[in-house]
């Protein structure tokens, strides 16, 4: 049984047909990725899967559970993990609240707990501080802790980004272009960081990405998303010589070969 | 005009300016999660001073049938504050539930006009249920005056400012320490990523509706304590006044709302003394009974000239420390 499975997902913007019929099939422990020109619908897939936007045919399966109709928090405590491609962080916290933030649902120590300052609150909290300064040191970003992430270099809030959606333990981990807007030197490094995170947690991860190399050097799976319909799939060679992938992308000055 | 007249209207203003911190802070919490102001929040004031009343005369009655004087004053009067703050808290998580949570993702004005239609509803159901009549608070501590150089301070007033900064500094805490406090500031900043750390926003909006109505609450039952006369639109004018406070502020600023309650209790009592002074100094004839013009109208000087309030940040309204 694949680890995260959709299965006929479709969604309509008003009239229009924004993703049409998808499925995908994702084992544990594997990488997939998700291509495609600008507004083929890949975000809207991601939105689709986390319950931000509710699919109007279709099931998402986590585990073999269809989780369409949950709430988003809730689906997120089921396992799946995601970035965004704007990276949404919290300008005027530190590093060290961002990581924190993703153990909320850890913590079990209630409202009066909190006001009273119970011995339970700092135990959880100081555990929650240690563990998330693991996350941080993984991502290399310890040293940052107590700055506020709006000073760090673009580079280390991916990072951050990255550290606050694995110190949620999740089993999927959905990443919405982690390498845009990055220099080749921060490509490779975010390459590898997407590879430590894959090892150390066994984690299945879906990707979209616009560079190529990103995708041949990850996934073992592609798809070609057009017009919300997936064009194409197959091994990263098989796609990116792909006739009909090709012409997809003509004029489209994204792709970077 | 001695030093002692001004010392006294100092502590009066320490006083009227922990009411409206109290109450401004639930103004500017709810504004920097939902980017919405809780119209309503003034008369959630006005309900819990009632709540504290019903409170206090409940615990009264209580220790009154069991005979002897079980329980001291000082003692009725904090379990009256914290049984009154927790029911309140209610209260406000039912004003978020039916006035707020489905109206969020509507235009901003029918927001607001909801919060203004919970305050009148809470007004006009206390006039049905009680009457309408004023009611006095009791007073459940003895009123001792203790003369400090000439200063008259008495015990409740000592006190209510004590209980408010105390208020004051665990809403502080709480904010800057607990998991809680850490996803209101999240939310304000990003309320879409709340959901994806598996935090329910609709608790997290819940439970700052509460923790605002339960600092109403407290400043309801202290200003009973000072002022023993309730009505049930008590709390019109002073919710205005605090969301003043909470404007002058600057939105979403914590600390902001509490120095700009005490400001605004300042310049509301420390213009009558003015009066007077420029009255003697320059022969003038003003009357104090235009203290709230004047009051005011030094408060709209100075959002003239910072607009986003002392506390703001042009361009955020987020929860701040």
């Amino acid at each position: 049984m694949p680890l995260l499975e959709v299965i006929g997902m479709s969604h309509y913007f008003g009239g229009l047909r924004a993703v049409s019929n998808y499925n995908l099939s994702l084992e544990s422990g594997q990488i997939a990725g998700l291509i495609g020109p600008n507004g083929a619908g890949k975000t809207t897939i991601f939105n689709l899967i986390t319950g931000i936007y509710q699919p109007a045919e279709g099931e998402v399966r986590l585990n073999g559970t269809n989780v369409v109709g949950k709430r988003t928090n809730q689906i997120a405590a089921l396992g799946i993990g995601r970035t965004f491609q704007e990276m949404r962080l919290w300008r005027h916290m530190t590093v060290l609240e961002h990581v924190k933030m993703a153990r909320y649902s850890k913590l079990s120590y209630g409202l009066f707990g909190a006001f009273l300052d119970s011995p339970q609150r700092r135990k959880e909290e100081k555990k929650s501080t240690e563990l998330a300064m693991e996350y941080m040191e993984l991502f290399g970003v310890d040293q940052y802790a107590d700055q506020l992430v709006v000073n760090l270099p673009y580079g280390a809030q991916r990072r951050v980004e990255m550290a606050r959606a694995l110190a949620m333990e999740p089993k999927v981990l959905l990443l919405d272009e982690p390498t845009v807007g990055m220099t080749p030197e921060e490509m490779v490094d975010m390459i590898m960081v997407v590879r430590k995170a894959h090892e150390r947690f066994n984690l299945a991860i879906f990707l979209i990405e616009h560079r190529l190399r990103v995708v041949s050097e990850l996934c073992q799976n592609v798809q070609t998303l057009v017009f919300g319909e997936v064009l194409v799939e197959g091994t990263p060679n098989e796609v990116q010589n792909h006739p009909k992938v090709i012409e997809a992308y003509i004029g489209d000055q994204e792709i970077d070969f | 005009m001695t030093f002692n007249f001004l010392m006294q209207n100092f502590i009066n203003a320490l006083q009227w300016g922990s009411f409206y911190a109290l109450i401004a802070l639930g103004y500017s919490m709810v504004y920097s999660i939902l980017m919405l102001f809780n119209f309503a929040h003034g008369d959630i004031f006005m309900v819990g001073a009632y709540i504290g009343l019903g409170v206090a005369t409940a615990l009264l009655a209580l220790v009154g049938t069991s005979g002897a004087a079980l329980l001291p004053g000082w003692l009725i009067l904090v379990l009256t504050i914290l049984i009154s703050m927790f029911l309140t808290a209610f209260v406000g998580i039912i004003v978020e539930r039916v006035a707020y949570r489905p109206l969020r993702d509507a235009p901003r004005a029918s927001a607001a006009i909801t919060g203004l239609m919970i305050g009148i509803i809470l007004e006009t159901s206390n006039i049905l249920f009680l009457g309408g009549s004023r009611l006095k608070f009791p007073q459940l501590i003895e009123s001792v005056t203790y003369n400090i150089g000439g200063v008259y301070v008495t015990n409740k007033k000592i006190m209510i400012v004590l209980v408010s900064l105390g208020l004051m500094l665990a809403l502080h805490q709480f904010v800057r320490r607990t998991k809680y406090g850490m996803a209101m500031r999240a939310m304000a900043y990003d309320y879409l990523v709340i959901p994806l750390m598996g935090v329910s926003m609709n608790r997290i909006a819940a439970m700052t509706f509460a923790i605002g109505s339960a600092l109403a609450a407290a400043a309801g039952i202290l200003f009973g304590l000072a002022y023993p006369v309730l009505d049930p639109y008590m709390g019109v004018s002073f919710g205005w006044k605090a969301f003043v406070a909470a404007i002058l502020g600057g939105r979403g600023s914590i600390m902001g709302a509490c120095i700009a309650g005490f400001m605004l209790g300042f310049i509301e009592i420390m213009t009558v003394p003015a009066i007077q002074i420029l009255n003697r100094l320059f022969a003038l004839n003003i009357g104090s009974n235009l203290r709230d013009l004047i009051a005011y109208s030094i408060v709209l000087l100075i959002l003239i000239f910072r607009p986003h309030g002392l506390f703001g940040e042009a361009y955020s309204a987020k929860l701040r420390l």
